[in-house]
């Protein structure tokens, strides 16, 4: 706890300091060196701050509960921290990714004008993002909890608004604001009503439901609804989903990675760490986890749709983050399903398979938004349409992003595969549950998910065969700068874990079922059949782990025999290889104009789901016998935006303009709505 | 001496009255004058020799004068438009000396602490001060409101004063001495500006 205690410190030691820098920055003219003190100095205790954290979480035994209580000045809550398994799990990406991305950040703003960037105020918001992720997964009190959420929700803001001369990205800044502010909202509605019916802030005490034990049935169904609304729009849950697509290609693409892949899973946590104090071991009702189940679902299937339609990398990386925070969300519902329905098959591998896919997702979507914002940096776009063959100018990025894509989508050695594996054997079990409605649900949901991981695959084959391979389709990507390994090498650090996450798979289940247990215990009746589920699935794990581990020895010994080989002929790789164009369809002089564009991948799947998901496709066909202009164009206009928040703020504001009759201008009517409530108020106090 | 007291608050209600009837400038100020003079009688009667002198002093020479300096400065209509009917305004201090003897009879005060009709006088002075505040239009009338209110304020704290509390109830007075001060150089450069001080026109001023 030592430990963990000092890397809080060097976080808020480090955001004080960029503080200070920011502060000299913008009172006096800037200069090149306050601005690389920033740089240097905020990413790297960033990274040491996250690295002695991670040491923190990893050191000691799994489970054990550290608590430390620091003297608190506010007259309600309390300064508890605590490290629990389901803390430290959810660390693990917070403090891991914190530190890929400070580093990776640094190394991408050494450059920076100083008059164009304050770069102390940047890295203080990093960091305060940082704390405020670290404490909201530590907090063990109710108040410090809000504060944390608090200031982690507002530091996005500012880094978001990074390019804020932009305003695209500005305008995002203030979607993103407000979305957290709504998610606000009802998190302190739901905490304010958790503090009145349990009559405690310490969440240590209303650990297990004990507390809630007296509250009726419809303080904890208010209570359910207020975390889902709360935590959903956090997490990114349908429909509260329409900051991500605004946020993350906003963002620099740093901090998208941390906050797709660190940030959004504080919405999981909290949810599940709610669970844990509405729902006292098996007493949560049925319909929790059905609609969750469903919720994600919907939550997946339109986020999978909605990305196979972007031509925008970035954005298209952000609606996959939807469609994964679904299939989370997928997996604490079928989690609830089983506790409740008494199937410890179901309940351990639900929620297994959510926390080990939050760990695999952190991962892959840190390495694929890094990827993207280094293609960025080297093409100056991140718009599929003007680039392609990137692959030959950046060869090592290529190769990383296609580790990452191939991941996603589920490939069997990678880490993908484990987590869907795990949810996917969960809903398998369907078929047991009481009833038909019960069976036909699971099954549903099972289809649902293949059909998601079926459209991942399809939507990374689209992401990576446009971006890197082909022919480059402008000047953007003609034009590419190499990318040095020396710009390269903190995406290390993810590619590896999407390997050791898929090759070591064995061992993250062994961690995440550990803290399944720990966070969602079960009843001592299920408890056997759990542990067996454990080692059952464990088991076959392992084999494809196994087999994993020997298709890549093959692999490599295959390339490293055939490079042998070539080499002892002594041929020149030209003779023995003819060199053609990539999808020269046959064409004697291809263009790069006859590749496969981003709105041909998707416009099959359009065709299909078009109505069902508000995708637009725009065909202009040839007609005729000769040749003609044809056109083909797929977008994805968000509908929920422009149908459903629009039109409400818009109301709002109008009623806002309306209330605006109170305020004319004249003095003595003022002081005669304050006589007049000083009256009011004094008979209110004094009728009775 | 405590005699005189209820003819001296009865004194104090009908002046209230009586200005919020007032339509002339000049009248106003010298009721507010006469108000001044009535609170050094009570203060007399209640035996508080040395701050019946400040208060005559201040609310009965000095602010009263300043008020009447102010108006010839700014040569202004001498009759006032009010905002609110007079006849309206006088309803709306009945009203307010209903309130006050509805109120007495709700508050839990100490029994002996408030002489018979004190707390009803100055409450209703109060009203009628924040009355004639909302009711007129000129910056001036609104002066003497907040000065009228001011003497509420001041009624409610004599019983409550105590050796110490004089010098609490002086440094009031200076308060609203200075007050009354700035707002009178204030209005004469808004009047010198605006070519008018009528609070109506003011409005351009909000955001």
């Amino acid at each position: 706890m030592e430990l963990f205690l000092t890397a809080i410190l060097i976080l808020a030691a480090a955001a004080l300091v960029t503080a200070l820098l920011a502060a000299l920055a913008s009172f006096c003219p800037p200069s090149a060196a306050n601005c690389r003190t920033a740089n240097c100095l905020g990413s790297c205790c960033a990274a040491l701050g996250c690295l002695t954290g991670l040491c923190a979480v990893a050191a000691g035994p799994w489970d054990a509960t550290l608590i430390l209580e620091l003297p608190w000045g506010l007259p309600a809550g309390a300064l508890v921290l605590g490290l629990d398994p389901l803390s430290r799990i959810f660390l693990l990406p917070v403090f891991g990714l914190g530190m890929v991305c400070a580093v990776s950040g640094g190394l991408s703003l050494r450059h920076t004008s100083p008059r164009e960037h304050n770069l102390g105020a940047h890295w203080f918001f990093y960091l305060l993002l940082l704390l405020g992720m670290v404490v909201v997964m530590s907090a063990r009190d109710a108040v410090l909890f809000l504060l944390a959420w608090e200031i982690m929700s507002l530091a996005p803001f500012f880094l978001i608004d990074f390019n804020d001369g932009d305003s695209k990205v500005r305008d995002a800044s203030w979607v993103y604001l407000v979305a957290a502010h709504l998610g606000a909202v009802a998190l302190i509605a739901f905490f304010g009503l958790l503090w009145q019916s349990a009559g405690t802030t310490s969440l240590a005490a209303l650990q297990g439901g004990q507390a809630l034990r007296e509250a009726g049935p419809g303080v904890l169904a208010a209570l359910f609804i207020l975390a889902v609304l709360g935590f959903g729009a956090k997490a990114g849950l349908a429909p509260l989903h329409v900051w991500l697509p605004e946020a993350h290609p906003a963002a620099p693409s740093h901090v998208s990675a941390l906050l797709s892949g660190a940030m959004i899973n504080a919405g999981l946590y909290g949810l599940m760490r709610s669970l844990n104090v509405l729902s006292a071991l098996w007493i949560a009702p049925e319909w929790w986890g059905w609609s969750l189940l469903l919720l994600g679902l919907a939550t997946g299937l339109m986020g999978i749709l909605k990305a196979l339609a972007q031509s925008n990398l970035k954005r298209l990386l952000a609606y996959s983050s939807v469609e994964n925070m679904g299939l989370m969300f997928m997996g604490v519902g079928a989690g609830l399903i089983g506790q409740s329905s008494g199937n410890a098959w179901i309940a351990l591998l639900g929620f297994t398979g959510a926390l080990l896919h939050m760990l695999n997702h952190a991962g892959f979507k840190g390495l694929l938004f890094l990827c993207a914002g280094e293609v960025l940096h080297a093409t100056g776009t991140v718009h599929m349409e003007l680039l392609g063959g990137l692959q030959k100018r950046l060869p090592l990025l290529g190769a990383a992003f296609a580790l990452g894509a191939a991941a996603i989508a589920c490939l069997p050695p990678l880490s993908g595969f484990a987590g869907e594996f795990v949810l996917a054997l969960a809903m398998l079990d369907g078929p047991s549950l009481p009833g038909v409605e019960r069976q036909m649900g699971l099954l549903l949901a099972l289809t649902g998910l293949a059909l998601i991981s079926g459209l991942a695959a399809a939507l990374y084959a689209k992401a990576y065969g446009i971006t890197f391979l082909g022919e480059a389709r402008t000047g953007f990507a003609a034009n590419a700068h190499a990318a040095s390994w020396r710009t390269l090498w903190p995406l290390g650090l993810p590619a590896l874990a999407c390997v050791a996450g898929g090759l070591l798979a064995p061992l993250f289940f062994g961690l995440a079922s550990f803290t399944a247990l720990n966070a969602a215990p079960l009843p001592d009746g299920l408890m056997a059949g759990a542990l067996e589920a454990r080692a059952q699935v464990r088991g076959s794990l392992g084999m494809v782990s196994l087999l994993g581990a020997a298709g890549l020895c093959l692999a490599l010994a295959l390339l490293l025999a055939r490079r042998l080989l070539l080499r002892r002929r002594g041929a020149p790789v030209a003779r023995t290889a003819q060199s053609v164009q990539t999808w020269g369809c046959g064409f004697q002089a291809g263009t790069p104009r006859i590749q496969y564009t981003d709105a041909s991948f998707s416009e099959p799947l359009a065709r299909v789901f078009a109505p069902v998901m508000g995708l637009r496709v725009r065909r202009r066909q040839v007609s005729g016998l000769f040749p003609d202009r044809a056109a083909l164009n797929v977008t994805a206009p968000d509908r929920l935006r422009s149908g459903l928040f629009t039109p409400l703020f818009e109301a709002v504001e109008r009623l806002c303009n309306a209330c605006k009759i109170i305020q004319h201008g004249k003095i003595h009517l003022y002081i005669l709505y304050i006589l007049a409530t000083v009256v009011g108020l004094l008979v209110w106090g004094l009728h009775t | 001496m405590t005699t005189l007291l209820p003819t001296i608050l009865f004194l104090l209600l009908l002046n209230n009255l009586v200005l919020l009837g007032m339509s002339r400038l000049r009248g106003l100020i010298r009721l507010t004058a006469f108000q001044g003079i009535l609170l050094t009688a009570l203060l007399l009667c209640l035996d508080h020799a040395l701050l019946a002198g400040a208060v005559l002093l201040i609310k009965g020479l000095l602010l009263p004068g300043l008020l009447m300096r102010t108006r010839k400065g700014l040569h202004a209509a001498t009759s006032l438009k009010p905002r609110l009917h007079r006849g309206l305004g006088i309803l709306a201090g009945m009203a307010g000396l209903v309130f006050s003897l509805w109120l007495e009879a709700r508050l839990l005060i100490l029994p002996d602490l408030f002489p018979p009709l004190l707390l009803p006088t100055a409450l209703t002075t109060l009203f009628c001060g924040l009355i004639l505040v909302v009711g007129r239009t000129t910056a001036l009338s609104q002066v003497i409101g907040y000065l009228v209110a001011e003497n509420g304020i001041f009624l409610l704290g004599v019983p409550l004063m105590t050796a110490g509390a004089v010098w609490f109830e002086l440094a009031l007075l200076l308060d609203v001495f200075v007050a009354v001060f700035v707002m009178g150089i204030a209005i004469h450069h808004i009047g010198e500006t605006f070519e008018s001080i009528d609070v109506g026109r003011f409005r351009s001023l909000r955001d």
